[in-house]
Order: structure tokens, then C-alpha cells, then sequence
């Protein structure tokens, strides 16, 4: 609730007699809460307090910690005062009529650490060793041409569906790469790379997209909605920036049971309009949640460019708005995400704070196989963005100069990285669809009586009339 | 041993039953000599209590559960047992929360999300279908979501259409969920212990109008460790003639009935629910197979209601033994209206279920 204070300050210990008669405000309590936590007053005139704890009354006096009676009375018929004293914080008055730009002066920097020929621009970045960045080059690569062949096989009717993250490889396995196993994913669905990262094979993702008998999903997700908890990544699921909120009560479970790890969550421009990035945006910061939140900007939601999808300069400038850190970063450069992520997560996990990346990039391919973007961009901005600002090249110029790769061991590594996927799509297709069993398992934690009604009904039927269902073998 | 000598007692208890006491008025089992009294709020507070201190995974979540007590007084005395970790007083966003707490579940939390009203978890309704019920399913099993939604169901007393709506139907019909709707301070005690306990989402609804209410409960009842099932309906009032079966404040409503039955020679059982989804079908139709008749009664709306599935669930499985057409008694098919004549005609009451029991047997028109 608003308390406005008016010069004389009648109104206010009016208000407050009628908030406490309300049973609403406490009033000894808040004489002992202030008594116990005063306020400091900063070089900057804003209030602040001792870093919270765990202690109980603490938290209980935040919330009215800084509106006292009398102390507010007194600051107010000082006819000489530049303060507020206002619930959360002391305000200074300004007597110009002036409102806050929409916008600020420059668009916030972007951070980079190699440019487009891979030369180092700075020095103020995390070093990688030759093992972790050939690494990353390859599941780079991989990423690639798994989206390549899985396309293709989608077009030729062999999967129903298919997402692609063309152009943000860096951003999936720099990201990955920074993150220990511990920590929680929660992803959108362009994340595919992440999972490769934590080990989940070719065979597995195949598997997925054929939803056959090997698939851990069961054949219950469309294709590329991987999920696996024995790699902490939370199953894709199709409804836009729900993942969001869940990242963050995952992380307030994290931090309850006091562990090193946090959660990260992605999501593109797109998914910050709903209301579930707005309202965890929020959440993560009053509860102090250790939660990397990060924002793919690749330029387009679908056919939404991201000037028909907010009017702001980008997401990292909503940080600020919920108090939380945030940094832009040049999505497709691999060291700058890295540096980014890795530093996010030392700040999330120690602090126990939410922290916002933006990741600058491009949707270099289309929405998904049931979209054909050249209807709404045009085909040279698609092109330049996918040769000049390609990620892959970006870093492997960058690999090369240190002398940690070479053309033969790229030429080697894609005709390797080709025939593995091949193999693996060709297995996944042959191989069994699940079992009609699967239709009724996992509804709920044991099946109720009536799906095992419905279970035995269904094989009945299905002996019955074994013509009309060839699929089921008995 | 205790359900048959309640049944003896009960049956000679029914002609001496004070039928003037409010909605709550239910047969005392006069075989417990310590017939200790509670309200549905205490057994409410007391169930969420004892599980807080006998699991640290469960938490609560929700707007005014905390500083404030809860705004129908639910959660009083919890933040300050627990501590604000436990008890989580949250912004203004249903669907926040909401989303919040399904991630807290997902990885491994057991929260109670509580709702001001179930109208409002409209705001929240994409969380529980999409992230909650269904994600054990699509994840095959590998992300289990433990959580509690609850709060105040169906109407009050002059809210208006927006703070009135029944949703045992709309949760009811989806699969991954279970519904519960409590009426007595057993049934709230037990079922949320339950609720809480249970590995999947749970939807469940109380009422505003029964907190203040008070019933008997035995000493097995006040045990911590006390728990009903999920998915078994309990025959409130065993009889003859024809089924009522009711959730949540009906029960009282078709008990109070009953009574009035019984003084016509109409011998009413009366089911309580509990659950909504799982149904108890077998319950109800071994009710229906003995009795022939059945009136289902709902505060909702009647159009794709509880009634509806109980009716067609004995149509499909006991059509036989029925003597007449069921008959379905529900809220009035339009937004509930304020001015309190026109509100009480908008919503079921005794004499509803009255008249409705006797044009099941044929008694009138």
C-alpha cells in the first residue's frame, strides 16, 4: 500500500492509527523492528539494510522497516527536507518537472570478446584450455549437422517435426560449457546443443524424433521436446516462457536445500512479452532466487520482428526494472557467452540472485519445419547473417590461430560427425514404436483403476480386431 | 468394528435428529463418548501444521498466507511456527506462483499453492493443466510434480459471478489431476493429509461457507498420522429408497434433506464424494444397484457437470437396476447473480433435493 505524506503530515498518523485499527499494521511491532534493523543511510541517500538472513523477524520487518509514525512526521514538516522516507527505501525530491526517458542515451553495450576473424578484442574474459574449446568446437559442429540431416529428414516424411538452432550454437554450447552438471536447465526449445553437451547421444535425440521403443520419452513429445533427468535438463515443453517461472521455483528449492549449483533457463525475444517472464522476473528477485535467466534475442518470434514484439532497447534493460544484474552479450561469439555464463552462475550461486543475459543473435533458420521465413525477411539478411556472423567459423578461425585445429581435422571431424547421424536416424527409424501399454502409464504416479480398466478394454478390442491394427504384435 | 456400530446407532439415531441446527448439522456418532468438536478451518491449519513439521519439503504459497494469516485464516500461527522460507507471501500473480510452484515441485519441494478463491486460478489454469497434470505423463515419468492447489471453491454469500463458480467439473475432466472436495472437518483433516502426501497434483476444493463449521472428530482423526484415501466415497447416510450424492457444502444440504425424506417414509443415502476425480463409480453404483433411484446434486453449473458424469457412469454400468431418470440438480445455468433473493434461488437448496428425491420415487410431480 502507497503512503503519501503530505507536508504537514496530518494525513499519515491518521492512516496509520486507521491501518492498525484495521489490524493491518502492528504498531509495537514496528517500533521494535526499526529499533532492531535501523535503516542506514547510503552515500546516495537510498536506505539499505544488512544483507538478510535467516533471521525470522528480519523479514518479518522488511516489509514495514521504514515507515515509522513520528520519525515520518518529523521528516516531513521539516519544511527543509530533500527526503522521502517511503516503504522501501529513502527517495530525494527533485523540484524540476521532468519524466524519465523511454529510452537511454545509447543503446546498452554489447560484449564481445572475439570479433568476426576471430581475433581476440580484449583480455577481460575466462580462459578455456585446448581440451574444453576443441570440445566446444566439435559439439559445435555436431549441433549443426545434427540440425542439418534431422532437417532434411523431416522433409522427406520420416519425422513429423523439426526445430532447428541454426546461427545460436554458440550460445547452446558456450553456455553449456560453463555450467556444472549440477546445475538445472530449463529450456525453451532451441537448447538441443545443451543436452549434447551433457552427454546425451545421437541415438537418444534420433530416438526422440521417431518416438520409438528406445525413446526415454515414451513416444508422448513431438520430436526435439527432449528431456532427461539423469542430465538435469527439464523436458521441452511447447507452451511459450512457462519454463521461466519453473527455473525460478526450482532454484528457491535449490537454495532451501543450501546447494552449489542454480538453475538457467532460456527463452527467446518472444517469450518475454508473457506474463509468466514478467511475473517470474519479479518472483526471482523478491525471493532471491540463484537463477540465470537467459534471453536468446535472435531478431524474430515466428514472423513477430522484434520491433512489432516490444519497444524497449532489448531485454536487458528490464533487469534493472525488477533489480536484477543483467548483461547483453554477442550471442555468437563463444567466448563472450561463455565468460558471461560463467560469471552469472559464480554470481547467482554465492549471492543467491537472479541474474539476466542477453544474448545478441540471429535466427538463422526458420522458426521450425512448419514455418518458411523467406515469406517475411528478406533472403540477403538471412544469408549474411548466417555466412559473416556464422558462430562455428567465428570460433574456428579463432581455434586455428592458436593452433589447436586445423582444415584436415574440420574436413575429418564433419565427414565423421555426417556418418554418425546418418546411422543414428537410420536405427532410430526401424526400430519399434512403444507398446500399447504406454498409452496409459505415468497419467499419474500408479495407474488408477479405471485406466486399467481401459488398458485391458483396449487389448480386448485390439484382439478382437486384430485387422484394423496391424501395429500391435501379441 | 466402528462402521457397524455406527450403522446400528445411526439407525436408531435418525427420528431423534435435531434438524434445526445450521448447514453443518450432521448425526452425531454417539460411539465416541469424547465427541471433540472441530471447525474445518482448524482441521484445515492443524493438517497443513502437522505435515509442515513432519516433511521440511512442504511449503506454502499464496497471497496473504503469510503476515496476514491467510485470508480466510487458514494458515494462521504457520509463518510464525515455520519462518518465511516455509511460508511464502508472494506478489500479486497467480500465474507467477503458480509457475513458481511447479518448478519448486519439479525439482523436488512439496508445495501448497493456495488460491484466494479457485476464480482466480483461472488466472493460473495453463500452470496446472499444462505444467502440472500433465508433465509425469510427457515426461514418462521422470518429472513428478507433488503439489497442492488449494482455496475456497464455489459460491459464498453474496460475491457476485466472479468469486462463485464451482470448478470440481473443469479440474474434474483432466487427466493427470486429482480433485478433491472436502465437507467435514474428517474429510478436511484426512484428505489434505492425503493431498499433500501424494506423489501428483492435487486440486483441492474447499468451501468459504464451511470453515466456521463444526463437527465431531475422533481421536483416530486428530492422530497425526491420520490420512483417508483418495478415490473413496463415503456414505454419510445409509438408506433405501434413493441415492443423493453430493460434495463439499451439498452434503450437508442432502443430509438435512434426508431428514425431511425420512419423515415421508423416503429412505435417502446419502454419498459424500471426497473425490472427484478418481470418481468412486463403484460406490455409487452399488448405492444405485441397491436403490434404483438416483439425484445428483452440484452447486456448479449443470452443463458438462459432476452429475453429468455420475449420471452417464450409472447409465453405462447399471442401467438395469435404474426405476427412474436420474435426476440432476446443479446451479442455475447462468453467472451468479448478488442480490441475495435471486442468489439463493440461483443455487440448490434443501428443498430442491426434497422435491427432487420424491419425483424420483414417483411421489410427485
Amino acid at each position: 500500500m502507497a503512503l503519501y505524506l503530505s507536508k504537514s503530515g496530518k494525513f499519515l498518523p491518521h492512516f496509520i492509527t486507521k491501518m492498525s485499527s484495521l489490524g493491518m499494521i502492528n504498531l509495537s511491532s514496528l517500533g521494535s523492528c526499526l529499533s532492531q534493523n535501523p535503516p542506514l543511510l547510503t552515500e546516495d541517500g537510498r536506505t539499505s539494510y544488512a544483507a538478510p538472513g535467516n533471521d525470522p523477524t528480519h523479514f518479518v520487518c522488511r516489509r514495514f522497516g521504514s515507515v515509522k509514525a513520528d520519525k515520518l512526521a518529523s521528516i516531513s514538516t521539516n519544511a527543509d527536507s530533500q527526503l522521502l522516507n517511503f516503504p522501501g527505501g529513502v527517495v530525494k525530491f527533485t523540484p524540476e518537472l521532468k519524466f524519465l526517458s523511454d529510452a537511454p542515451e545509447e543503446r546498452i553495450h554489447c560484449y564481445r570478446v572475439l570479433d568476426e576473424s576471430g581475433h581476440l578484442l580484449t583480455s577481460d574474459f575466462v580462459e578455456i584450455d585446448k581440451d574444453i574449446a576443441v570440445r566446444m568446437y566439435k559439439e559445435m559442429v555436431m549441433l549443426q549437422t545434427v540440425d542439418t540431416i534431422f532437417y532434411e529428414a523431416q522433409r522427406q516424411g520420416r519425422i513429423s517435426f523439426y526445430v532447428t538452432a541454426m546461427g545460436e550454437e554458440a550460445i547452446n554450447i558456450a553456455s553449456a560449457a560453463a555450467l556444472s552438471m549440477d546445475d538445472f536447465v530449463f529450456p525453451q526449445y532451441r537448447e538441443a546443443g545443451v543436452l549434447l553437451w551433457r552427454g546425451f547421444g545421437l541415438q537418444d535425440l534420433a530416438n526422440q524424433c521417431f518416438g520409438n521403443i528406445g525413446d526415454n520419452c515414451k513416444g508422448r513429445q513431438m520430436p526435439a521436446h527432449y528431456g532427461s533427468k539423469k542430465h538435469n535438463y527439464f523436458t521441452v515443453a511447447s507452451t511459450v516462457a512457462t519454463q521461466i517461472p519453473h527455473a525460478v521455483g526450482a532454484a528457491y528449492s535449490l537454495k532451501m536445500e543450501g546447494r552449489d549449483a542454480c538453475t538457467i533457463t532460456y527463452f527467446g525475444d518472444g517469450g518475454t512479452s508473457t506474463g509468466d517472464f514478467h511475473a517470474a522476473m519479479n518472483f526471482a528477485a523478491v525471493l532471491e532466487a540463484p537463477v540465470i535467466l537467459f534471453c536468446r534475442n535472435n531478431g524474430w518470434a515466428i514472423s513477430t520482428p522484434v520491433s512489432d514484439q516490444f519497444r524497449s532497447d532489448g531485454i536487458v534493460v528490464r533487469g534493472q526494472a525488477y533489480g536484477i544484474r543483467g548483461i547483453r552479450v554477442d550471442g555468437n561469439d563463444a567466448l563472450a557467452v561463455f565468460s558471461a555464463v560463467h560469471t552469472a552462475r559464480k554470481m547467482a550461486i554465492s549471492e543467491s540472485r537472479p541474474v539476466l543475459i542477453e544474448a545478441l543473435t540471429y535466427r538463422a533458420g526458420h522458426h521450425s519445419t512448419s514455418d518458411d521465413s523467406s515469406k517475411y525477411r528478406p533472403i540477403e539478411e538471412i544469408e549474411w547473417w548466417r555466412a559473416a556472423q556464422d558462430p562455428v567459423g567465428r570460433f574456428r578461425k579463432w581455434l586455428e590461430m592458436q593452433g589447436w585445429w586445423s582444415c584436415e581435422s574440420d574436413t575429418e571431424l564433419r565427414g565423421w560427425a555426417r556418418q554418425e547421424v546418418l546411422n543414428a536416424i537410420q536405427v532410430a527409424e526401424k526400430a519399434e514404436k512403444p507398446g500399447l501399454r504406454e498409452i496409459f502409464t505415468d497419467v499419474y504416479d500408479v495407474p488408477p483403476s479405471n485406466l486399467r480398466d481401459q488398458e485391458k478394454s483396449l487389448r480386448q478390442t485390439v484382439q478382437r480386431h486384430q485387422r484394423d491394427y496391424p501395429h500391435f504384435q501379441f | 468394528m466402528l462402521g457397524i456400530i455406527r450403522q446400528k446407532v445411526a439407525g436408531k439415531l435418525n427420528h431423534a435428529l435435531n434438524f434445526e441446527q445450521g448447514v453443518g448439522a450432521v448425526a452425531l456418532r454417539a460411539f465416541s463418548s469424547s465427541a471433540k468438536q472441530m471447525t474445518v478451518r482448524d482441521a484445515l491449519n492443524s493438517a497443513l501444521e502437522e505435515e509442515m513439521s513432519a516433511d521440511p519439503k512442504v511449503f506454502i504459497m499464496g497471497e496473504e498466507v503469510g503476515e496476514y494469516q491467510g485470508a480466510y485464516k487458514i494458515t494462521k500461527g504457520l509463518l510464525d511456527k515455520f519462518g518465511p522460507e516455509r511460508v511464502v507471501d508472494t506478489p500479486i500473480t497467480e500465474a507467477g506462483f503458480t509457475g513458481i510452484g511447479v518448478g519448486a515441485a519439479y525439482h523436488g519441494l512439496r508445495p501448497v499453492i493456495e488460491f484466494m478463491t479457485f476464480n482466480f486460478s483461472m488466472q493460473a489454469i495453463d500452470h496446472i493443466i499444462n505444467s502440472a497434470a500433465k508433465s509425469n505423463y510427457m515426461s514418462s515419468g521422470q518429472i513428478s510434480v507433488p503439489i497442492v492447489f488449494r482455496g475456497p471453491n464455489g459460491a459464498a454469500a453474496g460475491v457476485g459471478a466472479q468469486h462463485s463458480q464451482c470448478y470440481a467439473a473443469w479440474y474434474g475432466s483432466c487427466p493427470g489431476l486429482k480433485v478433491l472436495a472436502p465437507y467435514s472437518a474428517e474429510d478436511a483433516r484426512g484428505l489434505l493429509k492425503a493431498a499433500i502426501r501424494d506423489p501428483d497434483p492435487v486440486v483441492f476444493l474447499e468451501n468459504e461457507l464451511l470453515y466456521g463449521e463444526s463437527f465431531p472428530v475422533s481421536a483416530e482423526t486428530l492422530d497425526s498420522s491420520f490420512c483417508l484415501p483418495i478415490g473413496k466415497a463415503k456414505i454419510e447416510r445409509e438408506g433405501k429408497d434413493v441415492t443423493i450424492t453430493a460434495y463439499s457444502k451439498m452434503v450437508g444440504f442432502s443430509l438435512q434433506a434426508a431428514d425431511i425424506l425420512a419423515k415421508e417414509g423416503i429412505n435417502a443415502e446419502v454419498i459424500n464424494l471426497r473425490s472427484i476425480r478418481p470418481l468412486d463409480r463403484s460406490t455409487i453404483n452399488a448405492s444405485v444397484r441397491k436403490t434404483n433411484r438416483l439425484v445428483t446434486v452440484e452447486e456448479g453449473f449443470p452443463q458438462h457437470g459432476v452429475g453429468a458424469e455420475i449420471c452417464a457412469t450409472v447409465v453405462e454400468d447399471s442401467f438395469e437396476y435404474l426405476d427412474a431418470p436420474v435426476e440432476r440438480i446443479a446451479g442455475a445455468d447462468v453467472p451468479t447473480p448478488y442480490a441475495a433473493n435471486i442468489e439463493r434461488l440461483a443455487f440448490p437448496q434443501v428443498e430442491d433435493i426434497v422435491r427432487a428425491s420424491k419425483r424420483a420415487c414417483y411421489r410427485s410431480r
